[in-house]
Order: structure tokens, then sequence, then C-alpha cells
């Protein structure tokens, strides 16, 4: 009788779960009384990390203080998350997990747009509203009319980028690096290319990369030889980090420029090259303003570290939601839906007012990246806002 | 011309880093006729072993050539026991089977490190510390740094040594024996076993020297780094002829200078595929590779 007692102890977990499974679902069901169930998923391992990790501490910041406040309705916000591991099929099951299992009212997330647009027609399918902290790809908000967005869009930026390229730093001819396998690279660079041709300047041949790739000299050497002003990294943080060491390696002095793709913890591994390197940003922790300087207060508090932009926009996100709660006075799908749409809130990264297309028109701020004492600080440059 | 001299350095520095995880792979294969697929993961955990190691000795701030020799040499140490470890436990029990059977456990266990290493280490890319300051040599033009120099000249010191271990030493003698016949070099009163386990302690720790070196020069690790790195340094020792040290060189060296020269040009994203289609070309046209020889099999 070796082998009875691991059987039993397998049999008895197996009737244990089930029971468990059973007890939840029975009480999940949308209920009107209890907490409310938020989902939030994101990359908390992989390439992305660092956009996970943020986004959801900014969301839990946020979480805490309004169920601190009283909650919403009376009652109390929970906040479910879920690891995609920075892999888009693993978005859309994560998302799938938390509408069907879990039965949450409204889902938060995903940073990298890629992983949105795979997220996205899932929670358009059941009818359940996603607010996106941070995609800015233009066609995540195009999926379906329970999409939303709290950030500007890659046509915005891009033109930012392109604008501050031509006028501040007086580039005329520029090169531009984009990860192909990312949806908010390729639109970012497309924005850029246009802008700018637009303006004047010449756009010399993207050159591609994915991501993932760490030996970006054989294409640094390349463009070196086409003596650009400027660079444009238009992919994320893990590759801009090597990007701009191998650059500054080849001996390429010019400024090198990115979006809020950049914004990650692995970019101080950029170190002294970083020097001259200039982003896009959602929001400036340098700003006066008090609901900027009161999150920065908060934040560092709970976490013991200085906020980034994808924190402040996981922040926002969450209170965009809260705030739809209170006026739709339920959760039901399609009246939380058009509460988010008629949302007006003042965030901590501008004025958050839902367009037609359910995006945010806010103004975009250019930092320039210093390295001081092991770390990356971003510098406040200027703001440029949206016509 | 500049820029074509600084595409030279390039791949060469690149088909460095092949070539150090090839001349592994090669000489695990010329003794033991085993593709030994893990080689490309016990790679990816040289490169962890030094992250931990140097992070220990806290080499980030202060950087030095001797803490530098200390960590590889740690490395190479905790990669030997584990290619130790990893003869023994996989390859050993299937040994007598036929050899399709340890190349499968090979995939096995390389899959095993690599999920395996996502469980320990998480899958977050990692950032190698500095252990040596990057620095920046230029020559006519041309820009290369202490670091790239670092592998190029390690690889072929490896080379070198590699070459007076296996035909100049006793243990070397003993290695090549096995590898012409196992069961008569029994016969003939050498511990074949002890021979195995060293040859994979040695290939192991030339991985792991290719890890920290690779990680100093390219600072981002993770568990799945090896995967793709492994293949083509796998193509490389084709390429030059598998079981043939010095070819592990050339092949690796080549197939560096033609990754290099299709990223220089607009179809970048392809220099992936580039060295499978050489791998298959070779398979197809010259399959002893490049200095190998073809040796006929009576059947």
């Amino acid at each position: 009788m070796k082998l009875c007692r691991p059987t039993l102890i397998f049999f008895a977990l197996v009737v244990a779960l089930s029971l468990a499974c059973e007890r939840r679902s029975g009480t999940a069901e949308q209920s009107t009384t209890g907490d409310i169930l938020v989902g939030m998923y994101g990359s908390l391992t992989g390439d992305g990390a660092s956009f996970g990790q943020s986004s959801v501490e900014g969301a839990q910041l946020a979480v805490e203080e309004i169920n601190n406040a009283g909650g919403v309705l009376g009652r109390k916000i929970r906040m479910l998350v879920e690891d995609d591991q920075s892999r888009p099929e693993e978005a859309s099951s994560a998302v799938t997990k938390l509408i069907t299992q879990d039965k949450v009212v409204a889902v938060l997330g995903e940073v990298a747009s890629r992983r949105t647009l795979a997220a996205a027609p899932v929670a358009q399918k059941y009818q359940i509203p996603l607010i996106t902290p941070a995609s800015t790809n233009e066609r995540v908000t195009q999926v379906g009319d329970y999409i939303f967005r709290v950030c500007f869009i890659d046509p915005f930026q891009g033109e930012v980028l392109a604008k501050f390229a031509y006028n501040d730093l007086k580039a005329r001819k520029v090169a531009v690096l984009k990860d192909i396998q990312q949806d908010y690279s390729v639109g970012l660079t497309d924005s850029i290319q246009k802008t700018f041709t637009g303006l004047g300047g010449r756009v010399l041949d993207p050159v591609s990369y994915s991501s993932g790739d760490a030996d970006f000299r054989a294409i640094l050497t390349q463009v070196r030889a086409q003596k650009p002003d400027a660079i444009f990294a238009t992919g994320y943080y893990p590759e801009a980090a090597i990007i701009v060491r191998q650059a500054r390696e080849l001996g390429m002095t010019m400024p090198i420029l990115g979006g809020d793709g950049w914004v990650g913890d692995a970019l101080k591994n950029g170190r002294e090259a970083l020097k001259n390197t200039f982003i896009s940003n959602h929001y400036s922790g340098e700003n006066p303003d008090p609901v900027v300087q009161n999150f920065v207060k908060a934040y560092r508090a709970k976490f013991k570290r200085e906020p980034d932009s994808i924190a402040a926009l996981g922040y926002d996100a969450a209170k965009v939601l809260a705030d739809a709660i209170t006026r739709a006075k339920g959760t039901e799908g399609p009246k939380l839906r058009d509460a988010i749409a008629a949302a007006d809130v003042a965030g901590v990264t501008g004025r958050l007012k839902m367009n037609a297309d359910r995006n945010v028109v806010k103004p975009a701020v250019i930092e320039e990246i210093q390295f001081v004492n092991g770390d990356v600080k971003y510098a406040y440059k200027t703001t440029i806002n949206p016509n | 011309m500049d820029t074509f001299l600084q595409q030279f350095i390039n791949g060469l520095s690149l088909g460095a880093i092949y070539a150090l995880i090839a001349l592994g792979y090669t000489m695990v294969y010329g003794v033991l006729r085993l593709i030994n697929f893990a080689h490309g993961d016990v790679y990816m955990l040289g490169a962890f072993a030094g992250y931990y190691l140097a992070n220990a000795m806290n080499m980030d701030a202060n950087p030095s050539i001797p803490g530098t020799i200390a960590v590889t040499l740690g490395a190479m140490a905790i990669c030997a026991g584990i290619g130790i470890l990893i003869e023994r436990l996989a390859y050993r029990p299937v040994r007598h089977h036929s050899r399709l059977t340890s190349l499968i456990t090979a995939i096995g266990v390389s899959l095993l490190l690599e999920y395996g290493g996502q469980v320990v280490f998480g899958a977050t890319p990692r950032f190698f510390p500095q252990m040596i300051r990057s620095e920046t040599y230029t020559l006519g033009g041309v820009q290369t740094t202490n670091q790239s120099l670092l592998i190029i000249v390690v690889a072929f010191v490896l080379m070198f040594g590699l070459e007076f271990i296996v035909h100049r030493t006793k243990m070397g003698k003993a290695m090549r024996a096995v590898s012409f016949n196992l069961p008569v070099a029994r016969l003939m009163g050498i511990n074949t076993d002890l021979v195995i386990a060293f040859t994979f302690a040695l290939g192991s720790a030339l991985a792991a020297v290719a890890g920290v070196l690779v990680a100093l020069s390219i600072p981002r690790i993770d568990p799945l780094m090896g995967l793709m790195t492994g293949l083509k340094a796998f193509v490389a020792a084709v390429l030059g002829g598998i079981g043939n040290i010095p070819g592990a060189m050339l092949g690796g060296m080549l197939i560096g200078l033609m990754e290099t020269w299709i990223s220089a040009t607009a179809y970048s994203t392809y220099r992936d595929a580039m060295a499978f289609a050489v791998l298959i070309l070779i398979l197809l046209f010259r399959p002893a590779g490049i200095l190998g020889t073809s040796v006929t099999e009576k059947v």
C-alpha cells in the first residue's frame, strides 16, 4: 500500500481545489455587494518588467487612496493583478481569465501597445471596459468602443519629438532605429518621419532591429557612415540602453532621442553614454502642481523609490475608472463604458478628458536624461502642447 | 572604407563570441560524437554565475582586473561542476543507447536549463555589472572597445590552449583514444568515465568564459540568451567542421562576419535566418565543414 498515501493526498487536493473554484465562481458573479473587482494585467516579468511593475504600483496607490477615502458607491475596490510575462499571447489569456473567471467589472492595463492590441479584442468581445495607462499606438483604441487610454497617442508624440529635434537641436538630417516587432515603435517611427520631412528635414531610411537584440554595432556603423545630426531610437528601454552605449563606443556623440518607451528601470544601464539623450514623456516629476507633488510624495512613501511616468499613468487610469464607477452608479459594462467616455478628471499627467476616439489630448514634456550616482534622472526641458 | 573596416571589426568581435561557444561544442562532439545542445544553456548559466559572483563582490562599483579574473574562474568552476553533473545524470545513463537517444536527451537538458532558469532567475533580463570599464580605442576612423578586443584575444588563447590539451597532454591523448574507440580505450586501461567527465567539465568551463566575457561586452543577460546564440555557435562549429578546433574558430568568425554584413544591408532583420541558410547549404554541399575531413563509414 505504498502508493496509497500520495494518491489519497492527490485526490484530496483535487476535491479541495474544485470546491474552492466552485465557491469562487458562486460569489464573484458581478455582485452588487462586497468588493468591486477590478482586473489589471501587465508585464511584471520579462523584457517589459519595469513597465508592468510601475503601472501596477501606480494603480495600487490610487486604489489604496480611494479605499481609504471610503471607496466608491460605499464599496471597496479590490484589484486582481495578472502577469503576462511580456508576451502578447499571455496578455490576451490574462484578460480572458480576469473577465470570465474572476468576473472583474473593468480591466486596467498594458503599457506596450503590442500587448494591449492583443488583449483589447477580448475586453471588447465581453463588453468590459479596458483602460490602458500608457499604450500610445493609434490603433489601440480603434479596437472598439470599450477600449480607452489615459495617455497621448504616437502621432502626437512623434510630432513632438520631430519638432524638438528640428527646432531645438537644429538637426536637419536624422536616422531612425525601429523595433519591427513592436507596433509602438513602428507607429512612432512613421509619425517622426512624417513630421520631420514636413518641417523640411531629411530622414534617412529607417534601420530595423527586433526586441531582444543585443548587438547593434553593425546597424549603428551603417548609420554612422551617413553622418546624421541626431538619431531616434523608437523602441523600448532594454534595447535603448544598449543602443546608446554601443553608439557612443563607436564614437557617435550626436543627440539620441526616444519616446516614452525609454522610461524603464534598465535604462540606467546606458550609464555615462546617456549623456545628450532626450525623450518625450507624459509628465515631469519636477512639476510644482500640488496634484503631481502629492502623488510623488505618496508614491515615494509607499514604494521607497521615485515614480516614473508609467506609474503616474497607472495611477491616473485607476482614478478615471473609480470616478466613472461613481458617476455610473453601477458596474454594468455599457453603463460604465458611457461614464468613462464622459470622464473629465484632473490627473497627475494632466487633464484626463476623453475625446470621441476614446483618447485623451494632453501636452507632452521633453526631458533630458542624466546619469547621476548610478541612476537615471529625467531633467525637465520643455512642454509641448497639442494644437 | 572606414565603414567597411569598422564592420569588419564588428564582425570579428561578434564572431569571436560564436567561436568561444563553438569551441566547447566542437570539443564535446569530437570526443563523444554527441551534439550537446545544452552547451548554449551552460553558456547562459556561466553568465548568470558571473552575474551573481560579480554582484556579491560589488564589482560594479569597484571594477578591477583581478576581480574580473576571479569572477571568471568562479563561473568556470561552477559550470564545470554543472557540466559533470549533466553528464553524470543525463548523458551517462543513455550512453550505450543509440546516438539519437543522446541527442534527444541533450535537447531535453537544454529545455530544462532554459525554463528552469526562468523559474530560478526570472524571465526579466538582467544587466551585467561593468567589471571592466569600457574604453574606446580609435585607430584611423575605426573604433573598438577593450571588451571586444578581450573577447577576440581570449578566443584565440583558448583555441590554442585547447589544441594543446587535446594534442600534447596525456589527458588529451586519452580523449582522442576515447573518441577513436571507446570500448577499446577502456580495454587499454583508460578510465573512460573520467575522461568523458573531464571533457564535459572542460567544455562547460569554456562556455562559462564565453558567458562572462560576452556579458561584459553585451551586458543584457536572460535565461533564454543561450538559445539563439548557442544555435548559431552550433552552425559555426558545423561550418568550420564539427570536431575540429581551429574549424570552430574559423566558423565562428565567418558567421560573425556574415551576420554583420547582413545587418548592414536593408535586410538587417534576416540575419538570424542567414545562419540557418548557411547550415542548410553547408550540409548539402560540404557536410564535413570547411576544415573537416569526411570519413567514409563502412556499412
